[in-house]
């Protein structure tokens, strides 16, 4: 059980997606009790709720596979900016509702076709996680494709607003497809797809959606990179500042 | 209590019933529920549609004081249990918001009156959480303030709000647990921690009480809502019945009640206590509590700030729609 594979790429591979559904939970979260209608604070708590119990799985295996005694809230909690390994894409502040369903909609296409690959992982541990995981994500895209379809044709203002959302987070798609040696060191191991793998079919769903909602595909742009390899926006730090308060400020206490 | 002196109509005697009313009277009496379809007289209607309507904007303004946390929560547990916490609430208000259509009234029309202030929420969701220990008292004692006046409801006269009740309920139960469990860990933790519990307490302790509403002897709309079985109990007994349950569990706690009146009457077999500050009740009421704008504002803001998105979903409805009607044209 990934016994061939270099414990350190595993680890930071871990993180990667770990740390994805931490950092992409805490700004769904933002979101709670403020948003356009009943239904979207329902569903939206409901969505951070999936990505922080996520969290604990794949930090949880972080931590073991680590095996330095960490727990996956010392992780989530004791770590600062440079150690974290969210894409960019995650830790893009809300906007307004648009930009968010919009971010999510991004994600949840590429982090379907992840998890539906990992099913198939040769670390029985990292298969049952994703095998979990994956019926609640099939729901988010579900949501989020449904949603840029239905505002991006919707009124002028609203397909204003998504292609806005839309042309700014595109530039942050690409890094979720980039890979450095310890993607490929546990490619090898036949524990994870090849990140390049996924871009296809995640080309299809965006496209397809796009088309649907009538909204116009920003074709190839630059694309930023860095949280991968811990080097994140300014937004980072401030969403550990406030994540992390209670366990910086009184450490050692239990809660 | 989620609902604080909701305006009922005046006690009629039965004198001054017509035949329509007294078989209304007598069909509580029996212990039927009065489904939405029948016959009600206009006052019961008015009075639940405010009731429940203040209920539903309780639960989502709840959402606020609670949701202030989610971010800072101390462990990825504790913000998962917040995270399914607060998403039941805003499905109490669905649910509640539902109740109160069945009594014609829409939930943008509720909304609308939330929002220019014509209708209230409860008065502790204008009290501020400044430490973490808060949540535990949020889930303390406000939820089971909340439970100690919703279990008599899921027994109340108007069927679809006795469901709402009964569904709620179930889930309310566990709310109240996961505070008292946030107060366990707060209470057995560090001095800063132990500090952070008593202080949770002394902010929340008459805020509490306070939920239940004015004393009866000057509630004035009371006797027309108990015949009509849209209270069940008086805002003093439902009062009294929480104290007793409180005061053992902040002793178990090692948590001091900030009453120096707190003093176990065994002759009622109950605690007496002292009275809140009800000036500052009615201050809060009136709008001049410590959040009172920013819990409104926030709404407001959502609300406000969303237009586009509500607008967005109905013009692809309609879109949607006609799309489908052409299609059946072509077809035909
Ligand atoms: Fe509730
Ligand atoms: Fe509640
Ligand atoms: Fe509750």
């Amino acid at each position: 059980m990934g016994s061939a594979v270099n414990q350190a790429a595993f680890f930071e591979w871990l993180c990667r997606i770990g740390d994805n559904c931490l950092i992409l939970g805490h700004r769904v979260s933002e979101w709670c009790g403020h948003s356009p209608v009943l239904e979207e604070d329902i569903a939206l708590a409901n969505q951070a709720l999936d990505l922080i119990g996520q969290t604990q799985f794949w930090l949880g295996l972080a931590a073991e596979v680590e095996g330095k005694g960490r727990t996956a809230d010392q992780l989530a909690y004791l770590r600062d900016a440079a150690a974290f390994r969210n894409v960019l894409l995650v830790e893009r502040p809300n906007g307004d509702f648009g930009n968010t369903l919009m971010r999510q909609f991004l994600f949840d296409a590429w982090h379907i076709e992840l998890l539906r690959a990992l099913e198939k992982s040769s670390d029985a541990r990292v298969a049952e996680i994703a095998a979990k995981a994956v019926k609640e994500v099939a729901y988010h895209l579900e949501r989020s494709a449904d949603l840029v379809i239905r505002l991006g044709d919707g009124t002028e203002e609203s397909r204003a607003r998504m292609q806005k959302a839309l042309d700014t987070l595109y530039p942050y798609t690409g890094e979720l497809f980039m890979a450095d040696a310890s993607d490929e060191a546990v490619v090898a191991a036949g524990i994870a797809p090849a990140p390049a793998s996924l871009k296809a079919a995640w080309d299809a769903t965006v496209s397809q959606v796009l088309a649907e909602s009538t909204l116009t595909h920003p074709g190839e742009t630059y694309q930023h990179k860095g949280g991968r390899k811990g080097v994140h926006s300014e937004h980072l730090g401030y969403i550990l500042a406030e994540m992390q308060f209670l366990q910086r400020a009184y450490p050692g206490a239990t809660w | 209590m989620y609902a604080q002196m909701v305006k009922s109509e005046g006690m009629k005697s039965r004198e001054d019933m017509t035949p329509e009313e007294i078989a209304f009277q007598e069909r509580i009496d029996r212990g039927e529920k009065i489904e939405p379809k029948e016959w009600m007289p206009e006052g019961y209607r008015k009075t639940l549609i405010r009731q429940i309507g203040q209920h539903a904007h309780s639960e989502i303004v709840g959402q606020l004081p609670e949701g202030n946390w989610i971010t800072r929560a101390p462990t990825l547990e504790r913000k998962a249990i917040l995270l399914a916490k607060v998403q039941d609430e805003a499905g109490h208000g669905l649910y509640l918001y539902s109740a109160a259509e069945t009594l014609g009234v829409s939930r943008d029309e509720l909304l609308d009156a939330l929002h220019a202030g014509k209708m209230k929420y409860s008065s502790i969701f204008n009290y501020p959480t400044l430490n973490w220990a808060d949540i535990g008292a949020v889930g303390w004692l406000v939820d089971g303030a909340a439970i100690m006046n919703q279990v008599p409801l899921q027994r109340t006269s108007y069927g679809p709000y006795s469901r709402a009740m009964i569904r709620i309920c179930k889930e309310e139960s566990f709310h109240q647990r996961q505070g008292y469990d946030i107060m366990m860990k707060m209470a057995a933790g560090t001095p800063e921690q132990k500090e952070m519990a008593q202080d949770a307490l002394n902010r929340f302790w008459y805020p509490a009480l306070m939920m239940f509403g004015p004393s009866d002897k000057d509630s004035v709309h009371s006797a027309q809502s108990m015949a009509w079985k849209i209270k069940i109990n008086t805002n003093d007994e439902l009062r009294q019945k929480f104290v007793d349950q409180t005061v053992p569990q902040a002793h178990y706690l090692g948590l001091t009640v900030p009453d120096e009146g707190l003093k176990w009457n065994e002759e009622k077999g109950g605690w007496d206590f002292s009275e809140p500050d009800w000036s500052e009740f009615f201050a809060v009421i009136a709008g001049n509590g410590p959040c009172n704008t920013e819990r409104l504002e926030a709404r407001v803001t959502a609300w406000e700030d969303g237009a586009w998105f509500r607008d967005g979903l109905m013009a692809h409805a309609k879109k949607a729609d006609a799309r489908r009607a052409a299609a059946r044209m072509a077809a035909e």
